[in-house]
């Protein structure tokens, strides 16, 4: 059923990098229990700028949890307390009448603040950069069913794959480590045959590069596990330790 | 004045072939000294710069998000489709290619949609390659499924998430690229202008969301991959940033935009709830392959659906479209669903929606079995909702999706302005008046693969190019407008917020240009339009300042085009006087009410140039030729 509830908001204002920041409080009223967080921030967004106050700058995108745009740290847990959820995904009806909720940004040293809630991440993009791809000129493609893959490596590569790149696995992690993230991809295409030729040079230049960006090593706490909105599995990571040895061992890759 | 589409000539199996041959080639070493804009890295701006780079050119990428793997192309869900016929169904280039043309209700280019059903088999091998993770058979080869307007299983899938997953390898595609130093990402910009010089299209101008600055960057040619307008509506199943503005800024410099009034709306999204509502989410289409559509029979009917029987229900689809039942396809399942709201019969709190029932198919499938097709699907409902799809019939409505209409373009995807090209939903060249399922992925990456790298070739090949640098009065001028513009914005300081305004222009296009037109209605909507614009630049309030990271401000200039862009559908709505495919216009339907084609006068691409501000747009026609189809009513009873 449809309720109205009211709540307390303590969020996180910063103007930009080099200014301070601090909470600010803001009430919430009159949200319907419908609404999605997102939602309940569009309505106090709205209030601020009809008071000529400047609204919560907070990045959000297709709404329905797979562009990987939101996020943020809501009472001490990233995308909030709902399992396997994003932000926008996060509805109102897991709240109840005066709560208060704290939202804060994405903290991490590879994630400079922009504004509020507005972090850069432009690091993720940088790590796929590094290794994160096939490398097959448009054209010369075979038909795509020379490659076998057995149904099941196709799953699991699949459950990698459904990394939206959010970045709540480093915002979760006390080392602020990328391990969650490099090893969802590095499993991915190390696990089809097509990825097959590049692995030890993957794992490789990403790990390498994870570590030159500032991001922290991986300490096992499985927060990462705990908080990704599409429940991607440290699995991953150990299967990225196995790709990263090998490729030392075994491989000419230096 | 009539358009010529350039369309090569002899048989359309052969066109394609025979064009690229006589294309121009740039030698692989001059390839260097050409520089490439693309904006925009959906699945047609992410392949096109892949590509692009790999050929040699120089690219400069923009993307209006944080980062350009985040393109809305991530969100389809169903699937590709290709003529690859590994199913064995007797499927074929010609079968996809008849599929699509019949689909877009015979207002497509034919020799366009035949290259797209050509092509369709190299992206799948290609996606392929770059590792995207499809799903497959027990022995490793590709699976395959159906989807709406097909006799034939086509669509290659990756879960629930194939739009992620293929936007994820053409992304990746580029990456690499961008390792190569071949192409420069540009995140966080948005195109404020097109930059025409010396009747070339020669570069843009951007806002750096970031910074809030305004950076002039120049080409030799410029790639609008920019997506589609369904915004306009303010409720729509695109993602929040989805907007007009490039395509809309590249119609004031002289592209022609064609059918704009070719908007897609789907059946199957969850209802509105409230006010506060900011977007709307669709179910796939696949979930009517088991679910039953009904309405209670008496309109106030407010029982909760477990305390109607059966003698008070009334299937609408299935009694009305006894061979299709349930399956209709998109335009007719959505028009039948409002109709039924109409008359009182919808259901809910808002009585804009109708049950999508599952009761059935789980007592004969099981549960189990319902779960493992559609287990995402019901849980995303229930997250939404907070109601379980597995006890209680879902509720659905139609909601604005995809817009088939775009800037007009030839055969090379060149708009009217030489050098300007446009690929991707952002174009009108391939869905005529409908799009089928699984095929907004096949032409994006089309588009992008596989057509812009040789058609750019030819025009780059054929061309010359001034020697000029972001300091020729044609930037100059550009970044000008784009800076009073914003100045204008911030100065007005009004009572009404952006999105107010953006909510009150989408009730008016929903309510007299959605789902149903009619000619009374559109011809008192346009000043409705006018009324809104002006109250807009009077009373609209922009917080914050122009160099800064201002979200109010970028939404600002998104909503005064949309609030242009509004009429232009208005005009063209007016004007298509038949209804086909999403153009359903009351005043032509049969006494069954299905959508009457006029073929004798509107077997034409309507393309409009801009005049000037508050001067009728030119009308220019592309007369539509069907030499390999017959042209033929659709039926689906």
């Amino acid at each position: 059923m449809t309720k109205s509830i009211t709540l307390t908001l303590k969020v996180w204002r910063q103007q930009d990098p080099q200014s301070r920041g601090r909470l600010e409080t803001y009430e919430a009223r009159d949200i319907s229990t419908d609404m999605s967080f997102l939602e309940m921030l569009d309505v106090v967004n709205e209030q601020l700028t009809l008071e000529g106050r400047e609204p919560i700058a907070f990045d959000h995108d297709c709404r329905e949890g797979i562009c990987g745009t939101c996020g943020a740290v809501v009472n001490g847990r990233p995308h909030g307390p709902e399992k396997g959820t994003t932000l926008c995904q996060l509805h109102m009806r897991h709240f109840s009448d005066g709560d208060t909720i704290v939202i804060e940004p994405w903290r991490a040293r590879a994630f400079a603040l922009i504004k509020d809630l507005a972090v850069d991440r432009g690091a993720l993009d940088r790590l796929i950069r590094a290794g994160g791809y096939i490398s097959a000129n448009t054209g010369g493609a075979p038909d795509g069913n020379n490659i076998l893959v057995p149904q099941e490596t196709a799953e699991l590569a699949m459950d990698a794959a459904a990394c939206i790149g959010c970045g709540a696995c480093v915002a979760a992690c006390p080392n602020a480590s990328a391990m969650l993230f490099v090893g969802a991809k590095v499993s991915h295409l190390a696990l089809l045959p097509q990825g097959h030729p590049e692995a030890a040079a993957r794992a490789t230049a990403m790990v390498r590069e994870m570590d030159r960006l500032g991001f922290g090593n991986c300490g096992n706490e499985r927060e990462c596990e705990a908080e990704c909105p599409k429940e991607i599995k440290i699995t991953n990571i150990a299967r990225l330790n196995r790709e990263f040895l090998k490729a030392r061992f075994f491989s000419s890759v230096r | 004045m009539q358009l010529d589409g350039n369309v090569p000539g002899g048989p359309v199996a052969q066109k394609w072939d025979r064009h690229r041959f006589e294309l121009k080639l740039v030698n692989p070493a001059n390839k260097r000294k050409f520089d490439i804009i693309v904006v925009g890295t959906g699945l047609a701006g992410g392949s096109a710069s892949a590509a692009l780079a790999e050929l040699g050119y120089n690219v400069k990428t923009f993307c209006i998000q944080d980062s350009p793997r985040r393109a809305h192309s991530i969100a389809a869900q169903g699937g590709i489709n290709a003529a690859k016929n590994y199913t064995n169904e007797g499927d074929s280039i010609w079968r996809l290619f008849y599929d699509t043309v019949k689909g877009g209700d015979f207002r497509a280019r034919e020799a366009n949609v035949y290259r797209l059903a050509q092509i369709s088999n190299n992206i799948i091998d290609q996606c392929v390659a770059l590792g995207v993770p499809f799903a497959r058979d027990y022995g490793g080869l590709l699976a395959n499924r159906s989807f709406g307007g097909s006799q034939v299983s086509r669509t290659f899938y990756a879960r629930g998430q194939t739009g992620q997953q293929l936007l994820l390898g053409a992304y990746s595609a580029m990456m690499r690229q961008v390792a190569a130093g071949k192409v420069q990402i540009y995140p966080r910009r948005e195109m404020l202008e097109l930059v025409v010089a010396g009747g070339q299209a020669r570069g843009i101008v951007v806002r750096n969301l970031v910074t809030g600055q305004l950076e002039k960057h120049m080409a030799h040619a410029v790639v609008l991959c920019t997506g589609g307008y369904g915004n306009v509506y303010f409720l729509s199943t695109n993602a929040m940033a989805s907007n007009v503005s490039a395509t809309y800024k590249c119609y004031r410099r002289g592209a022609f935009f064609a059918n704009p009034c070719f908007t897609q709306i789907h059946p199957t999204c969850i209802p509105v709830h409230g006010t506060y509502q900011s977007k709307l989410t669709l179910m796939s289409e696949s979930l009517r392959n088991d679910g039953r559509v009904w309405v209670p029979k008496n309109a106030g009917d407010s029982r909760p659906p477990s305390q109607i029987p059966e003698s008070d229900r009334d299937y609408y689809l299935e009694n009305k479209y006894p061979s299709f039942g349930n399956l209709v396809p998109r335009d007719v399942a959505s028009r039948n669903a409002k109709e039924q709201c109409d008359q009182g019969k919808g259901v809910g709190e808002t009585g804009l929606a109708v049950y999508l029932d599952f009761a059935d198919a789980i007592a004969r499938d099981g549960r189990d079995l319902i779960a493992r097709k559609y287990g995402n699907l019901f849980q995303m409902y229930e997250k939404i909702t907070g109601e379980d799809p597995y006890e209680t019939p879902m509720m659905i409505y139609p909601a604005v999706h995809y817009t088939m209409g775009g800037l007009w373009v030839d055969y090379n995807l060149m708009s009217t302005i030489d050098g300007l090209f446009v690929l991707g939903e952002a174009n009108f060249s391939d869905h005529g008046a409908n799009r089928l399922g699984a095929s907004a992925l096949m032409q994006g990456l089309a588009d992008g693969f596989f057509v812009i790298p040789y058609t750019i070739g030819g025009y780059i090949a054929g061309s010359s190019f001034a020697e000029i640098t972001t300091d020729h009065p044609a930037f100059k001028d550009a970044a000008a407008e784009a800076g009073q513009r914003i100045q204008k914005l911030l100065s007005v300081d009004g009572r009404r917020t952006v999105d107010d305004f953006h909510r009150h222009l989408g009730l008016i296009m929903w309510d007299h240009c959605g789902m149903a037109r009619n000619n009374g209605d559109l011809g008192k909507v346009r000043s409705l339009i006018q009324e809104l614009r002006a109250e807009f630049w009077e009373n609209v309030t922009v917080p914050g300042v122009e160099r800064d990271f201002n979200q109010s401000l970028e939404r600002a200039g998104r909503v005064a085009d949309f609030m242009e862009f509004a009429e232009l559908m208005i005009v063209d709505a007016l004007d298509r006087q038949e209804s086909c495919g999403g153009h359903f216009n009351e005043a032509y339907q049969s006494e069954e009410n299905e959508a009457m084609r006029d073929d004798e006068h509107f077997s034409h691409v309507s393309a409009w140039e801009f005049t000037g501000e508050g001067s009728e747009p030119n009308f220019h026609k592309e007369p539509l030729v069907f030499e390999n189809v017959e042209l033929a009513t659709r039926s689906y009873k």
